[in-house]
């Protein structure tokens, strides 16, 4: 299938792509795991919210107030439908994914969970889906357990299945891996998890802005993702939850918005979310939340992945004769545009300063993933992420720039 | 980006006259630069007036770290355990003569502040040792 996107038109709305780095070099950006670029649409309706807009949402009565009320809920409403929810308030805004797994633990978690319950995570996680539990594990006493992942860089399903038998309280997996590209079966994984019992969490990170995703049809109990890895902002992420399990949690931060009423004998918390959101919330980064929905859904989500599909393919077969190269991870045809490889005799460092010299922004360490490394007993990877604004000439730069890798190294 | 790589920078990552262990040694430290999980262990020998006369070290890493450790130790080698709690940070940029940017300075400096709490006997090193 021939990819829709347009290569050309879709980096041209990305100003960013535009500026050359080191004086002359096109610039190359294969860092998209790590944060996307942002299009000029997404800039423009946060400038635009300044210049036009700008005042504290949900209490002034003041015309600006309203209009930057609505915008930003507005936003929320885009954001909810753009992964199948139909009730918006449904959705926290959070600073990011980090802060929305961050308010599980010390919400659902610390109310619910008890001495000697099971949590089940996988070897695949990043730091943030990991750390949360630690604490909140040594807090409680509870016992962690990971699904073991297999060499293809897939988690074994067999030892998932005898981890449920267990009966877990909470089961937390990403749906897609930030260092080996493999996309989770969620859904499955989910359905198995509510049978044995558990509450699920999903730390979709990497899955919102590279395919469709329907909460509707997939029911985890929560789901959590950053805006700036979809086009979007740094500042704001979400928190997708089921209605009983957020009236039922305890509010996470005081302060303004999360409350009802306060007396100087208490407070009484507000409803669902505002409950979760004290403070003034980043109102601008909100609504270029919903600019980046509106930019991606223009494209499609469905485009987005086909391209990256593509690229991907196109990305391993530029690298298959790439001299001591080694991709971790599942095979091309069954996962997303994370490619983390090692070359042999050569340190990741070594390898992005020279494609850095050549314009080329990979990423190189253990992508906040060190326990995965271990796993597969490598201190670090190089790490090439794709986007939708990539491009075949993209990575036929990368092989070129590895080729001077192996040159310097010789 | 040639200059970064200089030939002697590479010539003491691919050849390190003093990658190894020593079968015994009088000071002794490893530690590891958590962002890229570069990991050094240094090993000094002295004589009984305080002078160095081997040492060795082992880790993996980046060639920025690895060749400022075998250039490092090749200094060192009948300076004094004094000698080396005076090393600044000036001196390892001065052995690799090239220009850092702050990520790969870490990487640079990971063998000075090996070779100094080895030298301090410390239990666990600090970035201060390295201003």
């Amino acid at each position: 299938m021939n990819s829709v996107i347009s290569n050309n038109e879709i980096a041209g709305q990305f100003p960013i792509l535009k500026q050359p780095v080191h004086q002359d070099k096109r610039l190359v950006y294969l860092d998209s795991a790590a944060t996307a670029q942002k299009p000029l649409a997404v800039i423009q309706s946060m400038n635009a919210f300044y210049e036009h807009t700008n005042a504290n949402i949900h209490r002034g009565i003041h015309a600006l107030a309203e209009a930057a009320t609505e915008a930003y809920e507005n936003a929320r409403t885009k954001t909810a439908r753009f992964i199948g929810v139909a009730d918006a308030r449904q959705l926290i805004f959070t600073r990011n994914t980090t802060e929305s797994i961050n308010l599980i633990a010390y919400t659902w978690g610390r109310k619910f969970l008890n001495k000697g319950d099971l949590v089940v995570l996988t070897e695949m996680e990043h730091h943030s889906n990991l750390v949360p539990w630690y604490m909140l594990a040594e807090e409680k006493e509870l016992r962690i357990e990971f699904v073991r992942v297999r060499d293809d860089g897939t988690l074994d399903m067999r030892h998932y299945h005898d981890l449920l038998e267990k009966k877990p309280r909470l089961v937390s997996f990403t749906h897609m891996s930030n260092v080996l590209g493999t996309i989770n079966p969620a859904k499955e994984m989910i359905q198995d998890a509510h049978r044995a019992g558990a509450v699920v969490v999903i730390d979709g990170a990497q899955a919102v802005p590279h395919f469709g995703v329907n909460l509707t049809d997939l029911e985890p109990d929560f789901y959590a993702f950053s805006g700036h890895k979809m086009c979007g902002p740094t500042g704001i992420g979400v928190l997708y939850g089921k209605m009983d399990l957020l009236n039922a949690m305890p509010p996470f931060m005081g302060g303004g918005d999360m409350i009802k009423k306060v007396t100087f004998e208490g407070f009484s918390t507000n409803d669902v979310p505002y409950k979760f959101e004290a403070g003034t919330p980043a109102i601008a980064e909100g609504i270029g939340m919903g600019a980046a929905v509106d930019y991606l859904e223009s494209v499609g989500m469905d485009a987005v992945f086909a391209h990256e599909q593509e690229l991907t393919q196109y990305a391993f077969n530029v690298l298959a004769d790439v001299k001591g190269l080694r991709i971790i991870g599942p095979g091309a045809d069954v996962r997303g545009g994370v490619i983390s490889f090692t070359l042999e005799g050569i340190h990741p460092h070594d390898v992005a300063q020279i494609l850095d010299s050549e314009g080329i922004a990979v990423r190189a360490g253990h992508h906040c993933a060190m326990p995965l490394h271990q796993r597969f007993n490598i201190p670090a990877t190089t790490r090439a992420s794709l986007y939708l604004y990539n491009t075949k000439a993209d990575l036929d730069a990368l092989r070129k720039g590895l080729d001077k890798v192996i040159e310097i190294f010789a | 980006m040639d200059d970064f790589y200089r030939e002697i920078i590479l010539d003491h990552y691919k050849n390190p006259a003093y990658k190894g262990k020593l079968e015994s040694s009088d000071y002794e430290f490893e530690d590891e630069n958590p962002l890229c999980g570069d990991h050094l262990h240094i090993e000094l020998k002295t004589d009984d007036k305080g002078v160095i006369t081997d040492a060795k070290f082992d880790g993996h890493g980046c060639a920025i770290s690895m060749a400022s450790a075998d250039m490092l130790l090749e200094t060192l080698i009948g300076k004094t355990i004094e000698d080396v709690k005076q090393l600044s940070k000036q001196d390892i940029l001065d052995l690799l003569g090239i220009e850092l940017s702050p990520v790969r300075l870490k990487c640079a400096l990971l063998s000075l502040k090996v070779a100094k709490a080895a030298a301090y006997e410390m239990e666990e090193a600090h970035d201060d040792l390295v201003e």
